[in-house]
């Protein structure tokens, strides 16, 4: 498991990302995906596939991982860890407040 | 500190030794010395160089570049008298003496003369015309030789005297081949299979063959004029050739007091007897009483001495090798290991002989582990049973399988005959070791170790070997993956139970299936796609659509690339165009930089490369409909220029292909569903693998062929039916595809799914309506066909907050090469 050190940053009103789809926003140099469940939490992870650099925000999603667009591999959205022997992706805290996203601690 | 390390020997052994020895970065300055003036080449090759199916500059193994890149001190031509082992130090013919701290003894072997009356000249070594076959000189000299001469003797049966004859061949017409003992081969083949290989290569090769063949005088004054044999027998020819066996050159070792007996006797690490400083290696040296002449066990010896000598591993040890030989003698498979002869009563002897074919196979089992085995004439069972011999491994019970493929498709690759580094999986480069590590480290279901290494997930065609290699891997203890009958992997029910479900529940909705039918109510991602598409196909309008259960594609009416960006391709009904529509496509193109811009096989235009978020305006430019080259959906319908212009067309196949894709336009499916209709039986459009492809025929009538293919897998479709007007096709292809929609698995085409369910089965429900549900499958198809709307339109207004928003800002647009 990666746990990114990140500052505490708005990244947006919440109602930008549609229950169960991600978004991109780029945060400094890092970009990041940040998911929104079903469930109304949000997960959020480094945005470029490790394994090809597909785009993750536009994979599918349920409340445990995420689906690349481009081969299919997925990735645990609390860990980070692949479920398919691919190098694991960043993760960073993340939160609703007051319907923003807050990303870091 | 750096030693000197002198090696004797530059043939296949020593250079071989010498490359484990720098792979492992010993610490040597190495000077190896060889009496042949050349390079390190490939002795075995020498055949070959023979037959004129090799040349010279393709049987070197290590050119002189090589040594010098090593920093290789080569003597070629240079020959060891003598080593003095107190004072280590090894003198040469040429007076030099080379002192060193290791040795390596690899002198190999010498072709063996037998004693024939005048095959010597005093003056120049063989009587001239006669000629060993051994080195490179030697063959040289033969095929010199052999060319301005009509008739060749061979003498020997062994390996290389079959090699020498066949090679002989190349150059001269007439070949005889003299063997002193009862059948060909006598180390490796017993005597029916001996007879069997003789009969085949006086047959098929044209070479005469005499055994129990005594040569016991060479004729000819000056030069050869013929062979006597012991009976009194004499053969004319021009040319001899000697290749009764070989001799291991333990002279110089001998002659400097190391332990000779056969060969130079050396201990597990290779070691001579008795020396700590000196090894031997290859065909002169004698391990546990044995020598070997064959490649496989001087490979295994070589590296055992690397690890020794360079400290890698000083416990490493050569504990001896099993024979086995696979081989084409001359032109015809030969294989043998082990015993050629049962020794004992207890011994099971197994045999096989169609002599008319030249097929010979023997099997000598002792205690249930395969003790020996000769097969002539046909190798396909050889690397198992090389296999089985080497691990005693256990044997089955139908001992025939070990001789034949039984039952099963001729031709289907056996996982233990695979190498671990095989590529099985051709899209995702998955090797069989990768999915036995899989299998191993205990996932033993199909399904786990394809999610797991991404085998099979491609085009999907390997999937029936992925299956016989995890079943192999792990030894009949792979489990029966319950969710292989599901319908998506996330919801534990098979298709009709699970529609049964949705509709007693009236189910809408992807979230809501989840919830109500999945214990525990998790959701799923990977069966998100799946379930969407069949809500879509059972509810149409009704159908609740949550944007997150669409893959992106469906998301943004666009395939998305590599880098990220997506494909736009506007409907073609028909691939049919105009040139105001063109001119339209073209200024897009322009406007928008497009990188790509691609004919695609269903006859559309493809522009390629848009980011996402300009996607909306292109539509709105473009101002056509979707072409659906996305979806898991109804594509396209390929047509023939058909009766209106083409000279053979019996019917207007182009408008047929515009109405049927006008009506079906966008209809979502378990899998893709491509479809063509073609003018005349001549197939222009393809129409045999499609889908559903329609073919006019003449007097007016129509043939509709299912369940086609011509992508990752090839099929002809089976005819469903033969039709007399296009409004009846275009029904019945609509009752084809809604059978198709309600009945396939999730991504089950229709090449996998006509097959499944019978083209007989299928015509009775479709056609014939035996099940009395074709009136109910029209009416859904219609219900679905008027559900249609264009996606594209769906640009004003995002559906949802940020749909076009990119999803990749960082990396720069396009990743692929734009083409001007």
């Amino acid at each position: 498991m990666t746990i990114a050190p990140i500052s505490e940053t708005v990244l947006g009103p919440v109602d930008e990302i549609p229950f169960g789809e991600g978004r991109t926003y780029a945060v400094g140099p890092d970009m990041i995906a940040v998911f929104r469940l079903r469930d109304g939490s949000l997960r959020a992870v480094s945005a470029v596939c490790p394994h090809k650099g597909g785009p993750l925000a536009d994979g599918q999603i349920d409340n445990r991982v995420v689906v690349c667009p481009l081969h299919l591999y997925a990735w645990d959205l609390a860990t980070g860890c692949s479920q398919s022997g691919q190098p694991p992706i960043s993760v960073y805290p993340v939160r609703v407040d007051d319907g923003h996203i807050i990303l870091g601690d | 500190m750096t030693q000197r390390l002198v090696v004797i020997g530059n043939g296949m052994a020593g250079a071989r030794t010498v490359e484990e020895i720098l792979a492992r970065n010993g610490d040597f300055t190495i000077t190896m010395f060889g009496d042949e003036p050349y390079g390190n080449y490939n002795r075995i090759m020498l055949s070959n160089l023979l037959a004129g199916v090799e040349d010279e500059a393709g049987i070197y193994l290590n050119d002189l570049s090589w040594y010098a890149d090593n920093g290789i001190t080569l003597n070629a031509g240079v020959r060891i008298e003598r080593i003095d082992r107190f004072a280590k130090v090894v003198y040469a013919t040429d007076g030099t003496a080379t002192p060193y701290d290791k040795l390596i003894i690899a002198t190999g072997s010498s072709s063996w003369t037998p004693p024939i009356k005048n095959i010597h000249n005093p003056k120049r070594g063989f009587h001239q015309g006669v000629f060993a076959f051994r080195t490179l000189d030697d063959t040289r000299g033969m095929i010199r030789y052999a060319r301005d001469h009509e008739r060749a003797v061979v003498i020997g049966g062994g390996l290389l005297g079959l090699e020498a004859a066949r090679g002989l061949q190349n150059h001269l017409s007439d070949v005889t081949l003299l063997h002193a003992m009862g059948h060909l081969m006598e180390r490796q083949l017993d005597e029916k299979a001996g007879h069997m290989l003789q009969a085949s290569v006086e047959n098929k090769l044209g070479i005469k063959v005499i055994t129990n063949a005594m040569t016991t005088e060479i004729l000819g004054k000056d030069r050869v004029t013929g062979v006597k044999l012991a009976d009194g027998t004499v053969i004319p020819c021009d040319v001899v050739v000697i290749a009764a066996g070989i001799r291991p050159n333990t002279q110089v070792a001998a002659d400097s007091g190391l332990t000779v007996e056969r060969g130079i006797v050396v201990d597990d690490q290779m070691r001579v007897q008795d020396e700590d400083d000196i090894y031997s290696v290859g065909e002169c040296a004698q391990h546990r009483g044995n020598l070997y002449g064959l490649v496989a066990p001087l490979w295994d010896q070589a590296k055992v001495l690397a690890d020794h000598i360079t400290g890698r591993d000083v416990e490493a040890a050569y504990t001896g090798s099993k024979l086995s030989t696979k081989l084409k003698v001359a032109g015809i498979d030969v294989a043998s290991m082990g015993l050629i002869a049962p020794e004992s009563d207890d011994d099971e002897v197994i045999i096989y002989s169609e002599p008319k074919k030249g097929v010979y196979k023997q099997l000598i089992i002792r205690d249930g582990a395969l003790a020996g085995a000769i097969l002539v004439g046909d190798n396909s069972k050889a690397a198992g049973l090389i296999q089985s011999f080497d691990r005693a491994q256990a044997l089955p019970e139908e001992r025939a399988e070990m001789l034949f493929d039984i039952g099963g498709p001729t031709g289907e690759v056996k996982p233990e005959d695979m190498p671990d580094d095989a590529q099985v999986c051709n899209c995702n480069g998955v090797s069989k070791g990768a999915i036995c590590g899989v299998v191993n480290a205990g996932c033993k279901t199909v399904s786990g170790v394809m999610d797991s290494t991404r085998a099979g997930k491609g085009c999907g065609t390997c999937k029936p070997l992925v299956q016989r290699i995890v079943e192999w891997a792990a030894g009949g203890e792979a489990e029966e993956d319950p969710a292989a009958s599901w319908y998506v992997p996330g919801v534990p029910m098979p298709k009709p139970e699970l529609m049964a479900a949705i509709r007693k529940y009236e189910l809408k909705s992807v979230s809501s299936v989840f919830e109500k039918l999945v214990p525990g109510g998790e959701h799923d991602a990977k069966s998100k796609m799946g379930l969407a598409s069949l809500l879509k196909m059972m509810w149409a309008d009704r159908y609740v659509d949550e944007r997150d259960a669409r893959f992106i594609n469906d998301r943004v009416h666009g395939n998305i690339q590599k880098d990220g960006t997506f494909s736009v391709v506007p409907q073609m009904k028909g691939g049919v165009t105009t040139p105001a529509e063109l001119k339209r496509i073209a200024e897009v193109a322009e406007k928008y930089n497009v990188p790509m811009v691609k004919l695609t096989g269903g006859q559309r235009i493809d522009l390629l490369g848009i980011p996402k978020e300009q996607l909306p305006a292109m539509w709105a430019d473009l101002d056509m409909p979707s072409g659906y080259a996305y979806a898991k959906s109804f594509r396209t319908v390929k047509t023939c220029v058909g009766s209106d212009f083409c000279r053979f067309g019996v019917g207007d196949s182009t408008a047929l292909g515009i109405a049927i894709e006008e009506r079906y336009q966008g209809l979502e499916g378990p899998g893709k569903m491509k479809l063509a209709v073609t003018g005349c039986p001549r197939n222009c459009a393809e129409a045999y693998v499609k889908d559903l492809g329609v073919v006019a025929i003449d007097g007016g009538k129509w043939e509709i062929y299912v369940g086609g293919a011509a992508g990752a897998h090839i099929r002809k479709g089976d005819l469903l039916c033969t039709l007399d007007s296009a409004e009846e096709v275009i029904r019945m292809t609509g009752r084809f595809l809604q059978y198709y929609r309600e009945n396939a698995n999730w991504l089950e085409r229709t090449y996998s799914f006509v097959p499944r369910i019978g083209i007989e089965r299928i015509r009775e429900i479709v056609v014939e309506d035996t099940d009395g549900i074709a009136d109910a499958l029209d009416a859904a198809v219609d219900e679905a066909v008027q559900s249609y709307k264009d996606p594209w339109k769906e640009r004003a207004v995002p559906a949802t907050p940020g749909q076009f928003r990119t999803s990749l800002p960082l990396t720069v647009l396009p990743q692929v090469p734009v083409r001007s």
